[in-house]
């Protein structure tokens, strides 16, 4: 994956407001591992309901951190586990590691 | 405007009130994470504008919007880009917005919030139907060529078996040679409900509800996802 997250969106909502952007950063670092442990424990036991519905909700983490990319990449690997299918699983876990690091410098 | 913000998502809800708090004469009276509580809330207080995601666990957001009796203006704020048709069947469901959530946009649909006038909603049922209320309370049932009455609120279930119905009743159980919309012709719709392609209850004997099943007497009986709404739109939610 060649795109870097960013804090762009994030700023442009705060709007000059280094509170709100803190506050939302720190939701962020606080939900965002609680989902996506959540994703994996589905995903090991095969629930594919559930693990499209945490997709579903990382999705909306990996726009927010401005992964164009990484966001279609999401949209397809929720089409497909909705059908039962993973082959984006190995880009989709790359993108939840790259945001991983990414937010633990914030 | 007084709104409430109705998302799973800590993260979206903290967008919406930042939004929010650049839209002057939007209040943000209260945040729910799932659609339960915002349905006890809105059952008592009166607010203008719901902000609600569509997919969220176990109550999804049109399920939320069909549970409600005198629905508030909506805007729906989601992921998913496909919904916006089955969104815009619902005559308060003013906007339709695509996360992530952009301040012009947002804009646009407070903007349709304030302007709209809220019609009736067109889907809305009416639940006083006096003329399935029997004078007397009471059903015959034809057994062994023997009229039998019932008293209807001692009903509490009816199951559906093919050509047959069981009526189950506080002290007996019947089964008859008919069908399942037959019978709920004859009950009143304010006391019962089908809650499954197989099943009427009377809500009045409910014993408790979990998930998708309630327990009537000794009876645990599915409710079936399209059929939830309306069960829950029935309940005296505290």
């Amino acid at each position: 994956m060649n795109e870097i997250p960013n804090t762009n969106y994030i700023k442009q909502l705060a709007n000059g407001s280094s509170e709100f952007e803190q506050h939302l950063i720190e939701i962020i670092k606080r939900e965002f591992p609680a989902e996506k442990e959540q994703f994996f424990s589905s995903y090991r036991q095969e629930n594919h309901k559930d693990a499209t519905e945490i997709v579903h909700k990382l999705k909306n983490k990996i726009s927010i951190l401005g992964l164009e990319e990484g966001y279609q990449i999401a949209v397809n690997f929720e089409k497909e586990l909705k059908n039962k299918k993973t082959s984006l699983y190995p880009k989709f876990i790359l993108i939840l590691e790259t945001i991983e690091d990414f937010i633990s410098n914030l | 405007m007084n709104c409430i913000i109705v998302d799973d998502e800590e993260t979206a809800r903290a967008i919406i009130v930042q939004l929010c708090k650049q839209v002057d004469n939007l209040n943000v009276v209260k945040e729910f994470s799932n659609a339960i509580e915002a349905i006890k809330f809105l059952n008592n207080e009166k607010i203008d504008l719901v902000f609600s995601d569509i997919h969220m666990p176990g109550f999804t957001g049109f399920d939320f919007i069909q549970t409600l009796k005198n629905p508030p203006k909506f805007i729906l704020t989601t992921s998913d880009r496909n919904l916006a048709l089955e969104a815009f069947e619902y005559d308060f469901v003013i906007d339709y917005l695509v996360k992530p959530l952009s301040l012009p946009r947002f804009l646009k649909g407070v903007k349709k919030a304030e302007k709209f006038s809220l019609k009736s909603p067109a889907n809305s049922k009416n639940f006083d139907n006096e003329n399935k209320t029997n004078s007397d309370h009471t059903l015959y049932i034809n057994i062994d060529r023997r009229l039998i009455k019932i008293a209807i609120l001692s009903i509490y279930l009816i199951e559906a078996k093919g050509d047959y119905i069981t009526i189950k009743t506080d002290k007996k159980n019947y089964t008859v040679h008919s069908t399942l919309k037959k019978i709920e012709e004859k009950l009143p719709n304010t006391v019962f409900l089908k809650v499954h392609r197989s099943y009427i209850i009377n809500i009045q004997k409910i014993i408790d509800i979990e998930d998708n099943s309630v327990l009537i007497a000794k009876d645990v009986i599915p409710v079936s996802r399209s059929n939830r709404p309306e069960l829950m739109k029935r309940l005296n939610l505290l």
